[in-house]
C-alpha cells in the first residue's frame, strides 16, 4: 500500500526531472510542466545533467546498469527542494525502487533523501501547489488515461482527474475500465508485441466509445503507445501529456 | 535421509537466516457488537441470498412447522438421528404423519445405495449460526452422521435463535473449538451450487439442492 | 463413457508466443475470458465494499508471515498432530515422489477407481496420468474439472476450470463424452453430470482432494467448496487422501477466519462458500460414516527452495485465490492456457520458474506490463510486480542464482545494449550529444520499428530535447527579466 504521504507546504523552489522519453519525444511536455510551475511562482530548477531514471534497465531484470544510471542521477539534487517528475513511472522508479537498488549501500541514505522528495507533476499541482485553473478553451469531451504507475505505485488516481475538473468547458468522460493498462509496460511492449497491441487497441475502443475528442495522459510511455496506435488507426482522437493540455487551455 | 528429514532439515537451515515472528492483531475478524436482531436480520438477509430458506418458528412449536415443510416438500423418507432432542422430538412429533422415517444409526456401508437413491430429507441439529456470513455450523456426530447433511436432496436444520453469533472467528474462540476438534466440522452456507458451467449459477450439483433452515425464537416474536 | 480414449491437450510454457498468438486470434477465447474477468473483478469489489479490506489484508499477509516464519516448527507440530488424530502423514520431495506414494496408498486397498475433489497440487504433479498409467481411473468431480478432463483438457484457472468454455461447448462436451441428450441448459448439464458423478462417488475406491488450509495446532485440514464434491470425495469413499504443499500450513485454528474471509471474496466475490469443511480425523469407533483410513501427503516439489531466499519467500504466501489472473490484462486476453503452466497468471509466473526452471518459463516473468492490478487485488499481499522483475534480473543473469535456471536468459546482445544504454545515461554531455543528433535526424527514423509499428505509429524523436528547450526558455526569461528591470530603473 502507497504510505499516506505529508505534503510540504508550497517551495520557493523545485527540481524538475524531465524523464528520458520527455527529453527525447515530447519535450513541450516537460517545458509546459515547467512553465505551469513557475506560473505558481515557483523558481524551477533543471538539472542539465540529468538523463534517466535507469527504469527501462530496472524492470528488464538489469539491476547494475539501472544502479549506475540511477546513481548519475542522485547527486543532482543537492538542496533540499522538491523534485517533481512529470511522469509516474519514472517517479515511481525513483521514489520506490531507488531506495531498494541502493539498500545496504553506502549511498542508501542518499537515495532514500532524494525518494523521499520526489513528486509526480499533478500530486504537486494539487497537493501541494493547491493549483487553481481558469479554462480558456473551447468545450470539449476528454478522457483521461492515468498510467499504472501513477495510479497503483504511487497511489495517484484522483489528481489528474482533479485538474481536468477544474477546467469549466472540459467534460471529463470516463472510458470503460479505465483503471486497466494501455499495454504499454516499457519493454513488454516489445517482448510481447501482440498481447500490448491487444490491450491498447481495447483501450482506444473504449476511449473512442465514451465519446472522447481528446485524451490526455500523465506518462509519455502511455501516450505514446495510445496515441501511437490512434494515429495508425488514422482516428481523430488527438493525445497529449496533461501539463501540456492544462497549459494550452490556461494560457 | 528420508523426505521428511531432508525437507525439514533445509527448511530449518535456511540459507538467508531465521525469520522473525509478527504479532497479530485479529481485531477485524471480531467485535461486530451487533445484538440479537441485527444478528438474525444479517444471517436471514445472507443465507437468503444463496438460498438458503429460512422458516422461523418457536421452540415449543417447530415440529409443527416441521411437519409443515415436509407436507409442503413432499418428502416421503425422511433421515433422521435418534438421541438429539432434535431428532428426539421430531420422531414424536412424526410418529403419524405420512413421512417414512430413515434411522441413521447404522453403518453407511450398509445402506449407502439406499441413502443416495431413496431417502428424500435429512434431518439435523446444528450446534450455532454465523450471522456476519449467513452460515450454520455442524459437528456431525454418531447418532447425525456426516453424510445425512450431504446426500439426500433437501437439508433440513434446526436452529436456535440465540445460537446465533457474529463472526466465524467469534464461534471458534467462543466455542473453543481449538480444545478439541470432532472427526469433522462444517460450515453450511446454502445448498450445493456451482458457476463452472458460463458462470450460471446452478443449485444442487453434488449435494443438497435445497437447504431449509428451521429457526428456533424463544418465544413468540415472529 | 471413458475419460482415456484421447490424449490430454498440452501446452508448453516454452511455447507462450504460439499459444498466445493462437488464443489472440480465437475469438471465443477471447470473449469467454473477457466476461468471465469483467464478471469476477465487480463481485469482488462489491463484496469487499463493506468490509475494512485493507485491514483483512494485512491480517492475512501477517497469517501467512507467521506460519512461514515458523514453517519447519508447524509441520512437525501438524505431523504430530495429525497422527494422534489418527491421519497417517507423508512427505514427498517432489511431485514424482507424491505420485508414488499415493499410488501405493491405492494399490494397498487394490484400488481401481479414485474419485477426485479439486486439488491444483495434484495437477502440478500430474497425479491423474500416473495413477492412468498404473491402471486406477482417476475421475475429477468438481463440475470445471470433470468437464476440463472429459475434453481432454487441463484446467485454465486454479479456481474456475472450464472459464474457458462457454455454454455451447459444454453442451458438446456433455453430448459427444456422456452420452446425454444435447441441451445447452445448464439446470439440466449440472442434473446429467450430478446423476453420472453420484453413481462415481459410491463406487469409488479412494477419494483424493486438496486442503486449503492445514491446522498445525489442532491437526485439521479445511477444504473451501461451493458443490459439496469436495465433501463428497471425503466422506463416502473408505479412504481418503489429502494432498498438499508444505506451504499451506496455518498455526492456529483461529488463523482460519480471516484467510478464509479473504479467500472466498477473493476468488470469486462471495462472502461465504456454501462449504467449509474441516477434517480432523478418520472415521472413530461408533461412527457411522467417513473414511477409515485418512492420509495427507505433503509436498514439497521446490518450495523448501523458495523458502531459503527473503525476497523470494514471499511467494509462498499465497492461498491460490486466482484474484491475480482475474484482474491480469495479461491473462485476461490470452486465457490461462496460453501460459503453459499448471499455475496460470501472475501467479503462476512467479511460481512455476522454481518448479520448472527458467529456461522453460523464460517468457513469463515477463509477460506482464507490470501494471500492479495483481499486487494490488492480493488478499496476502505478495509484491507480485517485484517478484516477476526479480525473476527478471535472475533471468539475466544479475541475480542471487537462487532459482534453477538462473542466467538462462542472458545474451550478449541485450547486455551490450543495455551496458551501452549505461554508459550514455552515465555520461550526460554524451546524452545531449546524442538527443540532438536524433533530433536532427529524425527525418531518417524507421516508419518500420518491428511489431510496435504493426499497430502503432512509430514515435518520432523531438526537433529540439527538452535539455535544449529549457535553455532557450531560461534564456528568455533572463532576457525578460533584464529587460523589465532596464524599463523599471
Amino acid at each position: 500500500m502507497t504510505p499516506v504521504k505529508c505534503y510540504p507546504s508550497k517551495p520557493e523552489k523545485v527540481y524538475f526531472f524531465g524523464t528520458c522519453l520527455i527529453d527525447m519525444f515530447y519535450p513541450e511536455a516537460g517545458l509546459d510542466g515547467i512553465r505551469l510551475l513557475e506560473r505558481e511562482g515557483i523558481e524551477v530548477i533543471f538539472p542539465e545533467d540529468q538523463t534517466c531514471c535507469g527504469q527501462p534497465a530496472y524492470t528488464s531484470g538489469y539491476h547494475d546498469e539501472a544502479r549506475a544510471v540511477a546513481a548519475a542521477q542522485l547527486g543532482l539534487f543537492p538542496e533540499p527542494w522538491p523534485i517533481v517528475v512529470p511522469s509516474g513511472s519514472c517517479g515511481g522508479m525513483m521514489r520506490t525502487h531507488f531506495p531498494q537498488l541502493f539498500a545496504g549501500s553506502d549511498r542508501e541514505d542518499e537515495a532514500g533523501d532524494v525518494a523521499s522528495r520526489v513528486f509526480e507533476l499533478t500530486e504537486f499541482l494539487v497537493h501541494v501547489c493547491h493549483l487553481t485553473l481558469e479554462d480558456r478553451g473551447q468545450p470539449e469531451r476528454v478522457a483521461m488515461h492515468t498510467s499504472c504507475s501513477a495510479r497503483r505505485e504511487m497511489g495517484l488516481a484522483e489528481t489528474g482527474p482533479a485538474l481536468l475538473g477544474q477546467l469549466g468547458e472540459v467534460e471529463l468522460v470516463e472510458q470503460a475500465r479505465s483503471a486497466e493498462c494501455c499495454g504499454f509496460g516499457g519493454t513488454f511492449a516489445v517482448r510481447h508485441p501482440e498481447v500490448s497491441a491487444a490491450m491498447v487497441d481495447d483501450k482506444t475502443q473504449a476511449i473512442e466509445a465514451a465519446g472522447a475528442e481528446h485524451f490526455v495522459t500523465s506518462d509519455c510511455g502511455c501516450l505514446m503507445n495510445i496515441a501511437g496506435r490512434f494515429e495508425h488507426q488514422k482516428a481523430s482522437v488527438k493525445g497529449e501529456h496533461i501539463a501540456s493540455y492544462l497549459w494550452r487551455r490556461t494560457s | 535421509m528420508s523426505a521428511r528429514d531432508a525437507i525439514l532439515k533445509r527448511l530449518k537451515e535456511r540459507s538467508d537466516g531465521p525469520l522473525s515472528v509478527p504479532e497479530s492483531d485479529f481485531s477485524v475478524v471480531t467485535h461486530r457488537g451487533w445484538i440479537l436482531e441485527e444478528r438474525l436480520e444479517r444471517f436471514e438477509r445472507l443465507i437468503s441470498s444463496v438460498h438458503g430458506e429460512v422458516v422461523h418458528t418457536t421452540s415449543s412449536e417447530w415440529t409443527r412447522a416441521l411437519a409443515q415443510v415436509l407436507q409442503s416438500k413432499k418428502i416421503r423418507r425422511l433421515a433422521l438421528g435418534r438421541d438429539h432432542p432434535v431428532a428426539a422430538e421430531a420422531r414424536e412429533a412424526l410418529v403419524d404423519a405420512e413421512v417414512e422415517l430413515v434411522d441413521v444409526d447404522r453403518d453407511i456401508e450398509s445402506w449407502q445405495r439406499e441413502q443416495f437413491e431413496t431417502v428424500d430429507a435429512g434431518l439435523t441439529s446444528t450446534r450455532g449460526g454465523i450471522a456476519e456470513t449467513g452460515s450454520l455450523w455442524l459437528w456431525p456426530t454418531a447418532d447425525e452422521p456426516r453424510q445425512i447433511s450431504l446426500v439426500p436432496s433437501m437439508h433440513i436444520a434446526v436452529l436456535d435463535a440465540e445460537r446465533i453469533e457474529d463472526t466465524f472467528f467469534d464461534v471458534i474462540e467462543n466455542n473453543a473449538w481449538a480444545g478439541g476438534m470432532p472427526t469433522n466440522a462444517l460450515l453450511i452456507s446454502g445448498p450445493s451450487k456451482t458457476a463452472d458451467i458460463e458462470q450460471t449459477l446452478v443449485y444442487g450439483v453434488h449435494g443438497p439442492r435445497e437447504l431449509v433452515v428451521i429457526l428456533r425464537h424463544t418465544e413468540e416474536v415472529i | 463413457m471413458s475419460v482415456q480414449s484421447e490424449p490430454v491437450q498440452t501446452f508448453t510454457p516454452r511455447e507462450f508466443h504460439r499459444q498466445a498468438h493462437d488464443a489472440l486470434g480465437n475469438p471465443q477465447i477471447r470473449s469467454n475470458f473477457r466476461k468471465a474477468m469483467d464478471g469476477l473483478m465487480a463481485k469482488r469489489l462489491d463484496v469487499f465494499s463493506d468490509w475494512d479490506l485493507e485491514v483483512l489484508r494485512d491480517l492475512g499477509a501477517n497469517i501467512r508471515r507467521r506460519a512461514l516464519a515458523r514453517l519447519p516448527d508447524l509441520l512437525e507440530t501438524l505431523e504430530a498432530n495429525c497422527q494422534a488424530n489418527g491421519i497417517r502423514v507423508h512427505w514427498a520431495e517432489d511431485g514424482e515422489e507424491a505420485c508414488r506414494i499415493i499410488r501405493e496408498l491405492c494399490e494397498a486397498r487394490g484400488a481401481k477407481a479414485v474419485i477426485k475433489g479439486k486439488s491444483m497440487v495434484s495437477e502440478e504433479m500430474h497425479l491423474n496420468e500416473h495413477l492412468e498409467a498404473a491402471g486406477i481411473e482417476a475421475l475429477e468431480s468438481d463440475l470445471g474439472e470433470y468437464l476440463v478432463q472429459l475434453n481432454r483438457q487441463t484446467p485454465s484457472h486454479i479456481i474456475m476450470p472450464a472459464i474457458h468454455l462457454n455454454t455451447d461447448e459444454i453442451a458438446d462436451i456433455m453430448h459427444d463424452k456422456t452420452g446425454i441428450e444435447r441441451t445447452r441448459d445448464a439446470d439440466a448439464m449440472t442434473a446429467a453430470a450430478r446423476l453420472q458423478l453420484r453413481e462415481r462417488f459410491m463406487n469409488a475406491d479412494v477419494g483424493i482432494s486438496g486442503v486449503n488450509f492445514a491446522v498445525a495446532e489442532t491437526g485439521t485440514l479445511c477444504l473451501v467448496e461451493n458443490e459439496g464434491n469436495g465433501r463428497m470425495t471425503t466422506t463416502v469413499p473408505p479412504v481418503h487422501i489429502a494432498v498438499t504443499g508444505i506451504e499451506k500450513v496455518v498455526e492456529h485454528l483461529r488463523d482460519v477466519p480471516p484467510l478464509y474471509a479473504l479467500l472466498t471474496r477473493s476468488a470469486t466475490g462471495q462472502h461465504v462458500t456454501t462449504y467449509f469443511n474441516m477434517i480432523s480425523s478418520p472415521r472413530k469407533p461408533g461412527e457411522h460414516d467417513g473414511p477409515e483410513e485418512v492420509h495427507l501427503v505433503l509436498v514439497d516439489n521446490g518450495r523448501s527452495r523458495i523458502y531459503q531466499d527473503d525476497e523470494l519467500l514471499d511467494t509462498l504466501r499465497c492461498i491460490r485465490c486466482g484474484a491475480c489472473m482475474n484482474h491480469c490484462p495479461v491473462y485476461t486476453r490470452v486465457g490461462g492456457h496460453t501460459y503453459g503452466t499448471t499455475y496460470p497468471g501472475p501467479i503462476g509466473s512467479i511460481l512455476m520458474p522454481h518448479i520448472m526452471g527458467l529456461e522453460a518459463t523464460k517468457d513469463l516473468p515477463t509477460a506482464s506490463s507490470l501494471c500492479g492490478a495483481c499486487g494490488e487485488v492480493c488478499p496476502v499481499k505478495i509484491p507480485i510486480p517485484d517478484l516477476l522483475v526479480r525473476l527478471r534480473k535472475e533471468s539475466v543473469g544479475e541475480g542471487r542464482g537462487n532459482v534453477p535456471g538462473a542466467g538462462t536468459k542472458r545474451s550478449a546482445k541485450e547486455a551490450v545494449a543495455w551496458r551501452a544504454f549505461q554508459w550514455l545515461a552515465t555520461h550526460p554531455s554524451a546524452w545531449r550529444g546524442g538527443t540532438a543528433i536524433a533530433g536532427r535526424l529524425r527525418g531518417l527514423t524507421p516508419s518500420k520499428l518491428g511489431p510496435w509499428t504493426e499497430y502503432r505509429l512509430a514515435p518520432k524523436p523531438a526537433k529540439v530535447s527538452l535539455h535544449a528547450l529549457v535553455k532557450q526558455h531560461k534564456a528568455k526569461r533572463h532576457q525578460a527579466e533584464k529587460d523589465s528591470e532596464e524599463k523599471q530603473s
